[in-house]
């Protein structure tokens, strides 16, 4: 029922027909500094991103390890918020009308906001796709109803612990494509293990035909590789932002460059 | 109360709904990985809880481990000095490890056996929980990690080694506020790696259903037991409960067996911090707004932007954004009324009841006694106010030394 116009779909067709994997970059909005986020997303797009996943900062953010944690409390020291992220996403889409944008993060800035009026913003600033961790299918039917009206995509995950029945529930109502948390832990966790990311792959595959990326515990060209050996895609976060904290206080060329640098190591890593 | 008619209709004991909903709160907003380690909890309890054999288990330990039935005191002194209704206090400081948190980590422990986890992982903010699930864990020969923030380390020293003489490892929280809900995040996180081997034991009826539901249970023990007493010592119920509402454990503990009562008045009394028109507090449910946190939807303390901000309270215990989903479903339906207390209110109460009865609360459970005292003064003698005590004040020692100027 969606209409193909949508990014998210486009962009995996067109990988698709290519045989090749999406690169999904994750960095926070506005980490270090609300300023950067829009270079940093071209950065991430000329360097071999295809989707681009924009972490709504948050203040009690549970699924995430240290380090993302990190970048999400730099992000609020500036007063970063879901208003001002999609002010960004609406800045981008001034140059750049085709590479996908869904936000990540978690349900409390929307629910304060309204369901409605995010929803209408949200496609307004150019807004392909939604994420939203802690809000798992059963509690995401409000939001759903907003996201149909604006065709924003409403991305979920499934997890090693997600059952075959569930499976079923959960891709009848996902679109754009399904998450895949790769391990039991939080982002950025060091546990990957191949062989049940392949098993359970296989078995998700019975049951939908959308696009899989991965997520979670993915830090480099080769282990994207290896994941995208079975799926449609690796998302790759952590390591984006740990460089932006790493960098936090050098000039914004030298950030840039860095997150471009690694970009290109990661797609080539995926592509060779 | 806005609608009592209403109110008297409803089966309180048919909430929440099989999805843990409270009305519009509650639920269960957590990350795909948990939810099939709250459908094996939720299909366990709903099982258990109706079970003859687990049901005398927990009986037998609230008996003869936690030492219930709790006492229902008449403190005759203080309300003679107060001079208005009388004032009932339910011992659940006489509680093994000093609290009503026992009640539940008995109760949530048995559950963790059954379901043959070796592991146990707990969040605390005054200790009193983390404490309780030590205990619990070092008499069942489980492993157990306690998850508190850095600030409660501090503030909390004497509970922090308790838990480590019975053998829990304490985890100093350091992202965030450093408080209560940074150590439910940590809490969350660890149980997501772990949750194979993992029982989480929450300590109040916050989080994702069917916690909210189950801790409830546990603790709806301190109800029963009073209403008993009450009808047995007055002849007759109560004519308002009062307790302090942190997360609300040892609230809803009291008031659930009476909901149904409709001549008892209820009275749940938030950290009103430096007080209330300050903003500096932790009382949600008179200063906040429904949101989701922790894995339900319930009123929370938060800026303009749904973030969650800084709480203050000078007891540890109740210093947490948040509150249970069924309280915040409680209030609007205008069945329990919701009222804050600030630090020097409970701290004149702490010395007051410490002075007049002998017995020295929590600084969570003074906040209680003062909404109580100042409640019993313009009501008639024959009047009858049950207060939970929910825990007793040794902990706070260091806290009231400190504010007293003096060195331990």
């Amino acid at each position: 029922m969606k209409s193909n116009m949508n990014r998210i779909n486009q962009r995996m067709l067109a990988l698709k027909q290519a045989n090749k994997k999406a690169l999904v970059t994750y960095i926070v909005s506005g980490d270090p500094s609300p300023d950067i986020t829009l270079d940093a997303m071209h950065a991430l797009v000329s360097n071999g991103a295809d989707i681009i996943e924009l972490g709504i900062p948050f203040s009690d953010p549970m699924a995430e390890g240290p380090v993302i944690q990190l970048g999400h409390e730099r992000a609020l020291v500036h007063n970063v918020s879901l208003t001002s992220t999609m002010a960004i996403v609406k800045q981008f889409r001034e140059t750049d009308t085709d590479t996908p944008v869904v936000l990540m993060g978690y349900a409390n800035p929307i629910e304060r906001m309204g369901y409605s009026k995010f929803a209408t913003i949200a496609s307004d600033s150019g807004v392909d796709g939604v994420l939203t961790v802690d809000l798992p299918p059963e509690e995401a039917v409000a939001l759903n109803v907003e996201l149909k009206k604006v065709e924003i995509e409403n991305i979920f995950l499934l997890a090693p612990t997600t059952t075959v029945q569930r499976i079923r529930e959960v891709v009848s109502l996902a679109s754009g494509f399904v998450y895949y948390v790769s391990l039991k832990g939080v982002t950025g966790a060091g546990n990957l293990d191949l062989k049940s990311v392949k098993d359970k792959l296989t078995l998700i595959r019975q049951h939908t035909d959308l696009p899989i990326c991965v997520g979670f515990g993915i830090k480099d060209g080769a282990s994207a590789k290896s994941v995208a050996e079975y799926a449609d895609g690796a998302v790759v976060g952590s390591v984006f932002v740990d460089k932006m904290g790493a960098l936090q206080n050098e000039h914004r060329d030298v950030v840039l460059s860095a997150v471009g640098q690694l970009t290109a190591e990661i797609r080539s890593g995926l592509d060779n | 109360m806005n609608d009592l008619t209403n109110v008297a209709d409803i089966d309180f004991s048919s909430f929440p709904d099989k999805a843990g909903h409270f009305g519009i709160y509650g639920g269960r907003f957590v990350s795909e990985t948990l939810i099939s380690a709250l459908d094996d909890l939720d299909l366990m309890y709903q099982r258990l809880k109706n079970d003859p054999v687990f049901q005398a288990e927990f009986d037998k330990d609230m008996a003869h481990y936690v030492g219930r039935p709790s006492p229902l005191y008449h403190a005759e002194r203080w309300s003679e000095k107060i001079g208005g209704a009388q004032i009932y206090l339910k011992r659940e400081d006489l509680n093994h490890t000093g609290a009503h948190k026992v009640n539940n980590t008995i109760g949530q422990a048995l559950l963790a056996k059954y379901s043959g986890k070796t592991r146990i992982i707990a969040e605390t903010g005054a200790g009193q929980h983390g404490v309780a699930s030590a205990t619990v864990a070092a008499r069942l020969g489980l492993k157990c990690e306690v998850f508190m923030g850095e600030e409660d380390v501090r503030r909390q020293a004497l509970n922090v080694y308790r838990m480590k003489l019975l053998g829990a490892t304490v985890h100093s929280v350091t992202s965030g506020t450093r408080t209560l809900k940074d150590a439910m995040n940590e809490a969350m996180r660890d149980w997501v790696t772990n949750v194979d081997d993992t029982f989480y034991i929450i300590g109040t009826v916050a989080g994702p259903h069917p916690y909210p539901e189950l801790v409830r249970d546990f603790q709806s023990i301190i109800g029963r037991e009073a209403r008993q007493q009450c009808l047995n010592q007055a002849g007759r119920l109560p004519d308002a409960l009062v307790a302090c509402v942190g997360g609300g454990s040892n609230a809803i503990g009291l008031f659930h067996p009476f909901l149904n009562d409709e001549s008892v008045e209820m009275y749940g009394v938030e950290a009103g911090g430096d007080g209330v028109e300050t903003g500096r507090h932790a009382a949600p449910l008179n200063d906040g707004i429904p949101g989701v946190l922790h894995g339900s939807r319930t009123y929370l303390m938060e800026d303009e932007n749904g973030q969650i901000i800084d709480t203050h309270s000078v007891s540890a215990g109740l210093d947490y954004p948040g509150v249970g989903p069924e309280h915040s479903w409680l209030k609007d339906i205008g069945r329990v009324e919701y009222v804050a207390i600030n630090d020097q209110e409970a701290l004149a109460a702490f010395r007051e009841l410490t002075q007049i009865e002998g017995i020295m609360p929590a600084l969570e459970t003074s906040h209680a006694l003062a909404y109580a005292e100042k409640m019993a003064r313009d009501m008639p003698k024959d009047k009858i106010i049950i207060v939970n005590l929910s825990g007793r004040g040794d902990k706070d020692i260091l806290t009231m030394a400190e504010l007293d100027g003096i060195t331990v």
